[in-house]
């Protein structure tokens, strides 16, 4: 039979009372011989559901290949370097890394803009690509309150040719935002607001119109806020739309 | 030095990252349901993790963090979007499920019944899954685990019931030979 205490039973057995609400439980259970009965299959099927977890084992040629990845590789120690008679070899090899190091950082923005790119595309792709469709920016925007940790403003449209599809959330690496859906003669563009201190630096660059993969896009912060626009309406129209956002991020 | 931090920090990376690889892995199938998959996805929350790693707070919960670039970038995955595209965003807005019967569960799992609870479990929509098994297989408390999912404390309790409920329901229903 159920009662006051069956509702506590799990709570009770993932350890999350506290020690008086655990005790009145254990004293509940040793005088309540169907809590009792109840707590005993709970036990078993959580168990149960512990080694049936336990599934899945990667393989040891997958684990090779991750650990070489993560592994700390033997980098050059400069102060050893300085000791040795090598310090010629050593200037080499550091302006080899700084070299590296530029390429890496111009890699990592171009890799920040496809990911933004990825996104987009998923979106489209996706069979509903709005979590809230509304054409009115005073439905979309609360709808996010809650489900990302800041707000923005949103323009008025009425005398623009853009029209509001909707929006979701999404995430940028770990980074919760907003994606808002615009549409103009047909071409559909993806507006992503993140917390500009949340995302990876890689995505702080700004930059203005800017063509990749077949999209235009442009990048830029206000208030705290990085604001990506992309999509593959003309790179005028990104612009319009950057602008009446920025219009609207000031008011 | 730039240089001697940079190898501190992988080094360290390293040092948590590695021993969580097995479970990461085990629950990105799961996620998956695919081999490859959960590599893709298990290479990529690394790359993500390393990279993002000075954004990661010392004394924070790591585990958590890593679980949750691996949630999130399932999410942003293909295979995420398709599992996601049919659940209702927020889970607690979804109609209660039909309650069973109000007297004590009494579902005994042997172990040759170990693949059948797999395919309840396999068959669960992914946000209770998900919650499930960081519960009981990672044995994460609700704290982690609404770290891990970034929703609210409250939220990973009623989730979590509302997954053990359905599970049950999926377990009588096939142990009903349904
Ligand atoms: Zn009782």
């Amino acid at each position: 039979m159920a009662d006051d205490f069956t509702a506590k039973l799990d709570n009770y057995l993932d350890g999350e009372l506290c020690t008086v609400e655990t005790k009145s439980v254990e004293l509940h259970v040793r005088n309540c011989p169907a809590c009792a009965a109840d707590v005993l299959s709970r036990v078993h099927l959580r168990r149960a559901v512990q080694i049936a977890g336990r599934r899945y084992q990667p393989s040891a040629e997958f684990r090779a290949r991750l650990q070489r990845q993560v592994a700390v590789r033997p980098g050059f120690s400069p102060a050893r370097a300085w000791l040795t008679a090598a310090s010629v070899i050593a200037v080499l090899l550091f302006a080899g890394m700084l070299a590296n190091y530029i390429g890496h950082q111009r890699l990592e923005r171009q890799h920040a803009f496809s990911e933004i790119a990825d996104l987009h595309v998923s979106t489209l792709a996706s069979t509903n690509p709005v979590d809230v469709v509304s054409t009115d920016r005073h439905t979309v925007k609360p709808w996010f309150q809650g489900k990302i940790p800041f707000t923005f403003n949103l323009p008025e449209l009425s005398k623009s040719e853009f029209t509001l599809l909707g929006g979701r959330v999404v995430y940028l690496e770990q980074a919760p935002g907003a994606e808002l859906i615009y549409q103009v003669r047909k071409h559909n563009i993806s507006a992503f607001i993140f917390q500009d201190g949340a995302v990876n630096p890689a995505f702080r660059a700004d930059s203005g119109p800017r063509r990749r993969l077949s999209f235009n896009a442009q990048s830029w912060s206000a208030n705290g806020l990085r604001y990506f626009v992309i999509g593959d309406a003309s790179a005028e129209d990104i612009q319009k739309l950057a602008d009446l956002l920025k219009d609207a991020a000031r008011s | 030095m730039e240089v001697a931090d940079e190898r501190l920090n992988a080094s360290t990376f390293e040092e948590l990252a590695m021993p969580l690889f097995d479970q990461l892995f085990n629950f990105a199938h799961w996620l998956t349901q695919n081999r490859s998959e959960a590599e893709d996805l298990v290479q990529e929350t690394y790359v993500k993790a390393l990279k993002g790693f000075s954004s990661f707070q010392p004394g924070t919960n790591f585990r958590a963090w890593i679980y949750r670039i691996l949630r999130n970038t399932f999410l942003t995955s293909r295979t995420g979007l398709k599992a996601t595209a049919t659940v209702p965003l927020d889970t607690e807005d979804a109609p209660e499920l039909p309650a069973g019967p109000d007297t004590p569960e009494t579902i005994f799992i042997e172990r040759s019944q170990q693949q059948l609870l797999q395919s309840a479990i396999g068959t669960l929509p992914l946000y209770f899954r998900e919650v499930l098994l960081l519960c009981e297989v990672e044995e994460m408390s609700y704290q982690e685990i609404g770290e891990a999912l970034t929703i609210p404390i409250g939220t990973v309790m009623s989730r979590l019931s509302r997954a053990r409920k359905a599970l049950r329901e999926k377990l009588r229903q096939k142990l009903q030979g349904g």
